[in-house]
């Protein structure tokens, strides 16, 4: 379907019959709100394998959109989002955030991209000076490294050094009272595997000096059968397993280590269990699977978090995922930031954001900072659990302590000379 | 590399038991696909590409029914009969309409129809992927034999399997059924002038390798997650074996998938990175020394 920027000629064209089904369907948006209204252009990954991630991030998108709209929108001016589908691909995601910028008329980008699109869409708001929020991807480099890092670039999601962290903190207290020594891990053979596997294992040993790696199988991505890697795990005995797996192939291999017996032979990490889109997906979940919330209802536990998992499910009929969450706080920093420059411009939204803190349900403490030196947020809500089978999945949650967080991500910038 | 442990492996008896099982599960369920790829390939001289997309319509059928009766073995046979019907059908109005012409418009259509069906799938179950569950009869523990952890599940997969290619072969050797399909397989006309409707031969040929592939995904849905496009990997793994095999050669394939199924179980303990490598050097090999493949016929 083909979409023309609007302008003054189009409100003639409009009247006439002539302007297609395309311009009937955004025909009110555009002549309601001609002058004020705020397009901001997300990229996203609409199809293929993950296509559930980029849908969820849509879902939260609208949802707080039209409370912000109804609210009052940026500095007076209503939001309309334009989100576009890249197909997860890097090259994809550049040119569609670039036509966002250039055809569609958006004067901010929110990137709703895994890491590998991020990375290519902040290339393009470098270039083209816009403010942009990426709200997924995870990958600490890209607001840690100042060579990657612009003024106008913010994060409004999870980080991969503060999920090792509190990842190694949590699993290196287990693995003392249980005396859990021998470890192997499980993870995906490509760069997030890899290197969130390595970064876990270096905060367990941190925080737990006595413990061995003796076994690492690396199954391919979206590998359909993995006996092969169970078995060799189970042949290397180790008293406790991490994992990286995510999404289907986390569920797949759950249940082909299922009638391995697996669970009940070893402690298993896996820090991608606790999402609803792999909690649902699990018939047989085994009980006992320790996790990190990626995104779960009941953490933290707050009447606020609740109502958001409810109203999110009411409207979609599933469960806000990980992205969804992220999502909300990317939008939200965007409009408090906003309302307190009292102005739509990017260049002061994104003075306004440095430092700026808000009120979150996906908060600690029921706040979540967005930091000025880095541009990142903290304080958002990171905790590890067991499983059960059913609802609530993950029902005793125990947070991370962001203190610690914190300390360490100061040494690790230092260590990789980004400080 | 870690040749240690793989020396290790194969000195120590619950390793030998663990892995030597792990190769003939991942065999055998690539078999039942493989083997109607083969025969497909065999009477009909096409490669079917849509046959990874076979697979998954047979696993997500078996979603379905498993669903509504909570029945395993109705699933199992409604994957089959399902893949069978549909089958009969792309075979009858798309693939026999280009039988006689070149590789390319063959592989045309069947590409077309691989991005059709994935599409068709998320239409009808959505994007998400699924997970079938096991059956509560397969929910226990497993067994331990020799110091070596075998599955319930997989003992039985094995044995249905086996059971299904003994079945195969009786078909394919013992009846007038597979008297006249591989009497078509080397000579379509002469099998016509006998007065023999070799359309219908055909149309039989495709729709027993539909159903192999059909029974194949409802037979591992309770052990993989179902999404959109699994398919195409276990049609690569397929093409392997039929190649390592010989194009056409039923015994050849099962003989390509047992050694396929071994080199993963043993590889990733010896060569954990090079698994699929593995494989693919295997392949390599074989159609050095042997270009036809190990049972093929020459030319």
């Amino acid at each position: 379907m083909a979409r023309k920027r609007a302008d003054l000629d189009r409100r003639t064209v409009l009247k006439g019959a002539a302007a297609g089904a395309a311009a009937t369907i955004f025909a009110p948006n555009i002549v309601a709100a001609q002058s004020k209204v705020m397009r901001i252009g997300v990229p996203t990954i609409l199809s293929g394998r993950v296509a559930q991630l980029g849908t969820s991030s849509r879902n939260a998108l609208q949802m707080e959109v039209e409370k912000i709209n109804a609210a009052g929108g940026l500095a007076g001016r209503q939001i309309e989002l334009v989100v576009r589908d890249s197909k997860g691909q890097p090259q994809e995601a550049a040119r569609v955030s670039r036509e966002l910028v250039n055809s569609d008329g958006c004067e901010i980008l929110l990137d709703a991209e895994a890491s590998s699109g991020s990375f290519a869409v902040q290339e393009v708001a470098k270039d083209l000076g816009v403010l942009v929020m990426h709200t997924n991807s995870e990958t600490s480099s890209l607001t840690a490294d100042p060579k990657i890092r612009i003024p106008l670039a913010f994060r409004s999601c999870r980080q991969g050094i503060h999920d090792a962290v509190a990842s190694g903190a949590y699993a290196a207290e287990i693995a003392k009272a249980k005396k859990l020594t021998r470890w192997g891990t499980c993870s995906p053979d490509y760069a997030y595997g890899r290197d969130n596997t390595q970064l876990f294992i270096e905060y367990l040993k941190h925080f737990n000096p006595g413990i061995e790696v003796i076994t690492d199988a690396w199954p391919k991505l979206f590998q359909p059968d993995y006996t092969e890697v169970i078995t060799k795990v189970l042949q290397a005995k180790p008293q406790a397993l991490y994992s990286a797996l995510w999404g289907g192939d986390l569920t797949s291999w759950v249940d082909q280590a299922n009638i391995y017996g697996l669970f009940s032979q070893m402690e298993v990490f896996a820090i991608n269990m606790a999402d609803y889109t792999a909690l649902t997906a699990v018939k047989n979940l085994p009980k006992g699977i320790h996790s990190a919330t990626r995104y779960i209802k009941s953490y933290p536990n707050t009447p606020q978090n609740a109502a958001y998992a409810d109203a999110y499910r009411a409207r979609f009929k599933e469960y806000p995922t990980n992205w969804s969450w992220e999502n909300s706080v990317g939008i939200n920093f965007i409009a408090a930031a906003a309302k307190k420059a009292n102005s739509a411009d990017g260049k002061k939204i994104a003075e306004a954001m440095r430092g700026l803190k808000i009120e979150s349900p996906f908060g600690t403490d029921g706040t979540i900072t967005m930091r000025a030196e880095d541009q990142t947020v903290i304080g958002y809500a990171i905790g590890w659990g067991t499983t059960i089978s059913k609802e609530p999945y993950v029902p005793e949650v125990t947070g991370a302590s962001w203190d610690s967080i914190l300390k360490l991500e100061a040494e690790w910038k230092k260590r990789n000379n980004y400080l | 590399m870690d040749l240690d442990a793989l020396a290790n492996c194969l000195t120590s008896t619950s390793c030998l038991v663990t892995q030597t099982t792990s190769g003939l599960i991942i065999g055998m369920l690539l078999f039942l696909v493989a083997a109607g790829l083969t025969l497909i390939f065999g009477v009909l001289k096409v490669v079917n590409f849509t046959h990874g997309s076979f697979y998954m319509i047979g696993a997500y059928l078996a979603l379905t029914v498993n669903e509504l009766t909570g029945s395993y073995t109705l699933a199992v046979l409604g994957a089959a009969a399902g893949v069978g019907l549909f089958a009969f059908v792309f075979e009858r109005f798309f693939m026999s309409k280009v039988y006689g012409s070149n590789v390319l418009m063959q592989l045309l259509v069947c590409y077309a129809f691989i991005l059709i069906l994935d599409d068709a799938v998320k239409i009808i179950w959505g994007p998400e992927f699924k997970s079938m569950g096991m059956a509560t009869a397969f929910q226990k523990p497993p067994l331990f034999i020799g110091g070596g952890i075998v599955p319930v599940f997989y003992l039985f997969l094995i044995v249905v399997t086996l059971i299904i290619s003994v079945v195969l072969w009786l078909v394919i050797t013992r009846t007038r059924f597979g008297t006249v399909v591989r009497a078509a397989a080397v000579n379509p006309s002469m099998v016509s002038a006998l007065g023999i409707n070799t359309g219908l031969v055909y149309s039989g040929v495709f729709v027993l390798g539909g159903m192999l592939a059909g029974l194949a995904g409802g037979l591992a849905a309770p052990v993989r997650s179902l999404t959109a496009g699994m398919g195409f990997s276990i049609l690569i793994e397929s093409f392997i074996v039929t190649v390592i095999g010989g194009m056409g050669s039923i015994a050849g394939a099962l003989i390509g998938s047992i050694l396929i199924g071994l080199v993963r179980a043993f590889g990733s303990i010896g060569f954990p990175l090079f698994v699929e490598g593995l494989m693919f050097l295997l392949m390599a090999v074989i159609l050095i020394l042997k270009p036809s493949g190990l049972l093929g016929k020459e030319g």
